[in-house]
């Protein structure tokens, strides 16, 4: 039952606490009364049965816990006429609460102004991505922590300073003026592209699909479609996870290795979910206002369409990744443009491309440059180069399922890994 | 609520300011200084004397020593400042874009710790 109860509140958590913040003028104080809530409804929900409306019941019963706290430390402070303030009234839990609960839950704008207040740019982009997690997503602290592979006490610390941070600085709980809004929203982005970077495709650990993280995101992503249905490039980054998160069940085998794209089994890619982010990403590209997440988007929907890896449209990839470069230029995506480059027009040409890009220190440093090298260089018969540039890969890599993956590459030229 | 708008700048880029640029600026900072003025947001706010003018006073243990210069050595240092009174973080950032310092240095922004009367 209790498990039952906590998807509950993990569904509802995000939409009562905006609400809440609102009513209470403090992210500490909401938590606190919402916590209060679940408590009061784990006791009654199961005698009395779940509420037909569990958002609107737990955002009456917190509102009470929240009154009730500010009666007690009102009296605390002595004063004996706080009865008489009409604010310290406690609401009686009836049908007409509920119902004005439920009227004031129905408008999304208090999720609006948590989202952007929690990815303010007044705020370190760490602790946007922890606040982010942990109010409007369903996770807890400790869960955000190991997702990101700190200890608790620094996630904790983390969202602590955050909080006093919006409080100090005066972040108002508001959704930004117009003006604003393409840079606000573009901070909104980033949060979730990096919560589902993170999960996708993680930079340490042994844990190479943080389930967690990539489904946080898809969710926040609608959440954000819903939101702002507007913005081309919002719509964007909900194909752009949806489709990567497709393919997520077929990128480690059995044994934990990493798969590349044409080793990926094609039949076990979530069909319904390639389908929806296709039809997203043609519908935000027909809004004419192209950004680079419908860009990456269109890179991953064409990947996700081809029947067979050989069947890829790798010249039209090619192109988009040159219109990606001009959007985001970063040395990443011009390695990824090489890569579409040799396998629309042959190893030869991928391999300059590839070495015009040897002067980026970044890049040497990154696996990915030197495997990119290693395939390209065995494409090409020079096996001797291509050995030394898949160990100079296996030395930089992260995560044990990639380095599996580089020492498959080894052995199949014949030589001995380790 | 209350905001000190803290503007560093590198005075060699002023040093090399021809005399058009300079009175540009003078101009822009007249000009932002109405504006916040009209709006009644404007508190206060002053150029600075430069840093060859600083002085910097410590007192450890009862002892005071007093130093020629500024506390850090920087290239951007505190060269002037507007206290505001406006309508939270967004708004002050906002007014903090508009000051012509922070087109060639940097605007600190930040709120004032409101202290109960005594």
């Amino acid at each position: 039952m209790s498990t039952v109860l906590d998807d509950v509140f993990r569904e509802h958590r995000g939409r009562v606490l905006a609400t809440l913040i609102r009513l209470l003028g403090s992210f500490d104080a909401a938590e606190e009364a919402l916590q209060d809530a679940f408590v009061t409804a784990l006791e009654r929900w199961p005698r009395d049965g779940t509420p037909d409306n569990p958002a609107a019941w737990l955002l009456v019963a917190a509102r009470h816990r929240a009154l009730d706290q500010l009666r007690r430390e009102a009296k605390r402070a002595g004063k004996q006429d706080a009865a008489a303030d009409p604010r310290l009234d406690a609401p009686a839990p009836d049908p007409a609460d509920l119902a004005a609960a439920a009227d004031e839950l129905a408008v999304p704008d208090d999720r609006l102004r948590l989202i952007f207040t929690c990815c303010h740019p007044a705020l370190a982009v760490e602790a946007q991505v922890a606040l982010t997690l942990r109010t409007l997503g369903g996770l807890t602290t400790p869960e955000v922590a190991r997702a990101f592979l700190v200890p608790e006490a620094t996630m904790a610390q983390r969202i602590v300073r955050a909080k006093r941070k919006i409080a100090q600085a005066g972040i108002r709980y508001e959704v930004p003026r117009r003006s604003a809004l393409p840079e606000r929203v573009e901070a909104v982005l980033q949060v979730v592209y990096l919560v589902f970077n993170e999960g996708y495709s993680a930079t340490a650990g042994d844990e190479l699909v943080r389930h967690e993280l990539c489904r946080e995101a898809v969710r926040l992503a609608r959440l954000l479609v819903l939101l702002l249905p507007d913005e081309p490039e919002v719509e964007g980054m909900l194909a752009l996870t949806l489709l990567h998160d497709a393919r997520r069940a077929t990128r480690v085998d059995d044994h934990g290795r990493l798969l590349v794209m044409g080793e990926q089994d094609r039949t076990r890619w979530n069909r319904a979910q390639i389908a929806e982010g296709v039809a997203r990403v043609e519908h935000a590209m027909g809004r004419r206002r192209i950004g680079r997440y419908q860009v990456e988007a269109a890179i991953a929907a064409l990947h996700a369409e081809a029947p067979t890896a050989e069947a890829t449209d790798w010249p039209q990839i090619a192109a988009l990744y040159t219109v990606l470069h001009r959007l985001a230029p970063s040395p990443v995506v011009a390695l990824n443009r090489a890569v579409a480059v040799a396998m629309a027009d042959g190893p030869d040409p991928g391999l300059r491309l590839v070495d015009q890009l040897a002067g980026d220190e970044g890049l040497q440093r990154l696996h990915l440059y030197h495997s990119t090298r290693g395939y390209l260089l065995a494409q090409l018969g020079r096996r001797a180069d291509a050995v030394a540039a898949y160990r100079t890969a296996l030395g930089l890599v992260g995560t044990t399922a990639e380095a599996a993956h580089l020492r498959q590459r080894l052995v199949d030229l014949g030589v001995e890994p380790d | 609520m209350r905001y000190m708008l803290l503007i560093y700048n590198d005075p060699a880029v002023f040093a090399d300011s021809t005399r058009e640029d300079g009175a540009r600026m003078i101009s822009d900072y007249f000009a932002f200084t109405q504006m916040i003025v009209e709006s009644g947001e404007f508190v206060a706010g002053d150029p600075l004397q430069g840093i060859d003018s600083a002085t910097t006073v410590r007192q450890r243990g009862g002892r005071v020593t007093t130093t020629d210069g500024p506390f850090a050595e920087t290239k951007e240092v505190l060269g002037g400042y507007y206290l505001v009174d406006c309508d939270g973080l967004d708004r002050a950032l906002e007014l903090a874009a508009l000051i012509p310092g922070a087109r060639t240095g940097s605007v600190e922004v930040r709120p004032l710790q409101e202290l109960a009367p005594m």
